[in-house]
């Protein structure tokens, strides 16, 4: 049986932490994440696939991440975009979880 | 978002937990340098109680979360990697209050944060840090140590002593502005000002008492004896007020508070503060309420 896992898009600017987040999670059974350095990339992944989380991580300047939450919300309005702090370090799965308590969908089946 | 409704957000959370196949077993330790612990689901023996009253709440220290590494015992105020509690989110921008005891020679290896300010205090033994700044420093107790993550560090913090526990306080708190240039600053203080005072440790300002910090908030500690009382002034009355005891018997605005209890006080510009026990000893940090 297939399971279905959270599929996470981070986008940081700074490549060894965002290498730390996507080991992280992609360490969980039910997660899976993919990681862009660019807003390019972040969305060019957004328009293949589909994501159910988007996790902004460090180094994102404001006008930057106000277009980058204006592209990946028209695209997708259920999308769930979570700020990350921290590195990596103690708070990412709470992050995560607490992005999921507040949606009642499930999860996007990753192909 | 008005204050109050961010505040009993942060301290409630959502009140709901979607119990899925992708999320009902996620709930591990997230410490790349952690051996991962038992999956916990909830901590919620007996996690869930959060007192909350008009203006303030009630963290009783055995209602913490628990994590024992072997080499790292730790108990989370606030949900922390395998802990995970929607009640107890933050308070303010407070986001993360440890209380770590690590075995001697061991302690967190490298490691990545980024847009966090990150605070320790020593309790027993000294700590060895290091980090992508090149910075190179040992914190024993009275020192306290501040770090802003900004655009992203490294570091990494040893127990120095190989034969010796070294315990300290791991705080973190959201960050005024996010992607500033990270910066590190750790001061020695003299523990003797504390003595039936509330000594500032930390604040905003570079030239001001104690550590500075990319926020508003600033901290005192303070050690008391028995029947000695104080008051608190807030240096803005629209922050809050986390005063965690570190030892003996206090009571703070009518709240009778023991050894680790937390208790979060917000609405109020003053207050009131009395020893019950000899040297007893709080931490107070005033917090701007909203990020």
């Amino acid at each position: 049986m297939e399971t279905v896992k959270v599929n996470i898009l981070a986008i940081g600017r700074h490549e060894e932490i965002l290498e730390t987040v996507l080991r992280i999670i992609n360490k969980s059974e039910n997660w899976i994440a993919q990681g862009a350095l660019t807003d390019e990339k972040a969305i060019a992944l957004f328009e293949e696939q589909k994501f159910d989380i988007v996790l902004l991580s460090g180094g994102i300047k404001e006008e930057c991440e106000a277009e980058l939450r204006a592209t990946f919300t028209q695209k997708d309005p259920e999308i769930i975009i979570i700020q990350h702090y921290g590195g990596g370090s103690g708070l990412l799965s709470n992050e995560i979880i607490y992005a999921l308590s507040k949606r009642t969908i499930s999860p996007n089946l990753n192909s | 978002m008005e204050r109050k409704d961010f505040i009993r957000k942060g301290l409630m959370g959502t009140g709901m937990f979607v119990a899925s196949a992708s999320v009902g077993n996620i709930i591990k330790n997230d410490i790349d340098e952690l051996k991962e612990l038992e999956v916990i689901g909830f901590n919620h023996l007996p996690n869930t109680e959060s007192k909350v009253k008009a203006n303030t709440v009630l963290h009783k220290a055995d209602t913490r979360g628990h994590a024992n590494h072997g080499w790292l015992d730790s108990h989370h105020s606030f949900s922390f990697a395998n802990y995970y509690n929607p009640d107890r989110m933050h308070f303010g921008v407070l986001r993360v209050l440890n209380d770590d005891r690590v075995d001697g020679g061991k302690g967190f290896g490298r490691h990545p944060h980024d847009n966090m300010e990150i605070i320790s205090i020593p309790l027993e033994g000294d700590l060895e840090h290091k980090d992508s700044m090149d910075n190179v420093a040992v914190i024993k107790h009275g020192d306290i140590q501040a770090m802003s993550a900004g655009t992203g560090i490294f570091h990494s913090e040893y127990n120095k002593n190989e034969d010796q526990d070294a315990r300290f306080l791991q705080i973190w708190l959201f960050p005024k502005s996010k992607n500033i240039t990270p910066r590190y600053d750790q001061l020695t203080l003299n523990v003797e000002d504390r003595h039936n005072n509330l000594q500032q440790v930390l604040s905003p300002n570079a030239d001001d008492a104690g550590v500075s910090i990319n926020q508003d908030a600033w901290f005192h500690m303070g050690k008391f004896d028995k029947d000695f009382t104080t008051e608190y002034k807030l240096k803005n009355p629209a922050n809050g007020v986390y005063a965690f005891v570190l030892k003996g018997d206090i009571t703070i605005e009518d709240n009778d508070l023991n050894q680790r209890d937390g208790l979060g006080i917000w609405d109020a510009s003053s207050i009131s503060i009395k020893a019950n026990s000899q040297d007893a000893e709080v931490l107070l940090m005033e917090v701007p309420m909203s990020v």
